[in-house]
């Protein structure tokens, strides 16, 4: 049961800490719990289809489709937060500064929640396919504790969603004049942290050069499983051992994130 | 032309499966076999895993940073290194009391 729990406890984790982070970032947009909720539920569904379809998508490509599927979702995702941060940078000061600002800019504002949607949706899919596996596994296998193992699911579920809770509930504590940093730069280090996972699976895949691996080894000073290796995994794609690659593909989405918003922010001040 | 093209795609699809090195696992009753497999070091490896279980299983490794999902009864390719000499520890991760083995480059 406890090792069930914790399975699913950092599959869940993981898409709640980004969760936590975009509801926190958008909390000012109008509409957002809705388009939240509707992130939440499409990526439900697109867990259990994608989980039931593993074995279909791991034949694609010569069995590395399930490397290439990864990276792609990854990928998008990444584009999905650089857009909502370099938004975010020319919007997300009106929309703190006065209620004035909702209802205006509605087009900008609706694109901003799909965007949101998307990115939840995503999130929930690439990690709750892999829960859904699991549990399926467990709850077709014959006999031995298949009840226990699923409540100690249950249990890791509800012990992720808390932590993306509380992330999102700290989050919110944030003064108001840090808030918009903070949370970009929570957004930033998540995208890069995605971009580096995505190299990982092109280079699993053998579809890109892995350029040195790995670059270094810190699993010694911080190991990948321990607590705080794997919330820093989640919040900014620590890896312990990560491959020349997935530097770059790392610096190449932040630098690139970072001067979007640089650009728009500077815009938007002198207008 | 396109047969010039056809025989060069073929040379160098041969020369990129020849400079792969290829070795199999196998998952069954929710274990590796074998639990060692010696492979060679400074080499890319072909490893493919066959999961012989009718229940899917992830095959990981913090020490290869590999991490990949094993439907039941189905078999996947895993590409790793080239690695140093040394012991690199794998696990399936929805079995780990049982799925515990290692590959290590020699």
């Amino acid at each position: 049961m406890f090792g069930s729990a914790i399975i699913v406890f950092r599959e869940t984790l993981e898409a709640a800490l980004i969760i936590g982070i975009i509801a926190a970032a958008t909390h000012q947009v109008p509409g957002r719990n809705r388009w939240l909720a509707a992130g939440l539920l499409a990526g439900l569904a697109g867990a259990i289809t994608v989980a039931a379809a593993t074995g279909a998508i791991a034949e694609m490509a010569s069995g590395l489709g399930q490397e290439l599927f990864n990276a792609a979702i990854l990928g998008i995702a990444v584009l999905m937060l650089a857009w909502h941060n370099i938004w975010m940078s020319a919007h997300g000061k009106e929309l703190a500064s006065s209620a004035r600002s909702t209802g205006h800019d509605i087009g900008e504002g609706k694109r901003e929640c799909s965007v949101l949607f998307a990115i939840i949706a995503l999130a929930v899919l690439r990690e709750g396919s892999e829960t859904a596996l699991f549990l399926y596994g467990i709850a077709t296998a014959d006999g031995q504790g298949g009840h226990t193992t699923l409540m100690g699911g249950l249990l890791g579920l509800a012990a992720g969603t808390v932590v993306g809770w509380a992330l999102y509930a700290g989050l919110l504590r944030i003064p108001l004049r840090w808030f918009f940093s903070a949370t970009s730069v929570l957004v930033l280090l998540l995208a890069a942290g995605m971009a580096s996972q995505a190299a990982r699976f092109l280079i699993q895949a053998d579809m890109v050069p892995s350029l040195a691996e790995p670059m270094w080894d810190s699993s010694a000073l911080l190991p990948p499983d321990s607590a705080l290796g794997i919330l820093l995994h989640g919040l900014a794609g620590y890896d312990a051992r990560p491959a020349g690659m997935q530097i770059i593909f790392y610096a190449v989405a932040f630098i690139t994130i970072a001067i979007g918003m640089k650009l728009t922010n500077r815009k938007s001040s002198t207008n | 032309m396109t047969k010039l093209l056809t025989i060069t795609l073929a040379l160098l699809a041969n020369t990129a499966f020849a400079a792969d090195a290829e070795f199999s696992l196998v998952i069954r009753d929710h274990r590796f076999e074998p639990v060692e497999l010696i492979v060679p070091a400074g080499k890319k490896i072909k490893l493919k895993v066959e999961n012989k279980d009718a229940t899917p299983e992830e095959f990981e490794s913090h020490e290869l940073n590999r991490e990949k999902v094993i439907a039941g009864n189905s078999s996947t390719t895993i590409y790793v290194g080239p690695l140093d000499p040394g012991r690199y520890p794998f696990f399936g991760e929805f079995n780990a009391k049982t799925a515990q083995g290692a590959l290590v480059a020699q």
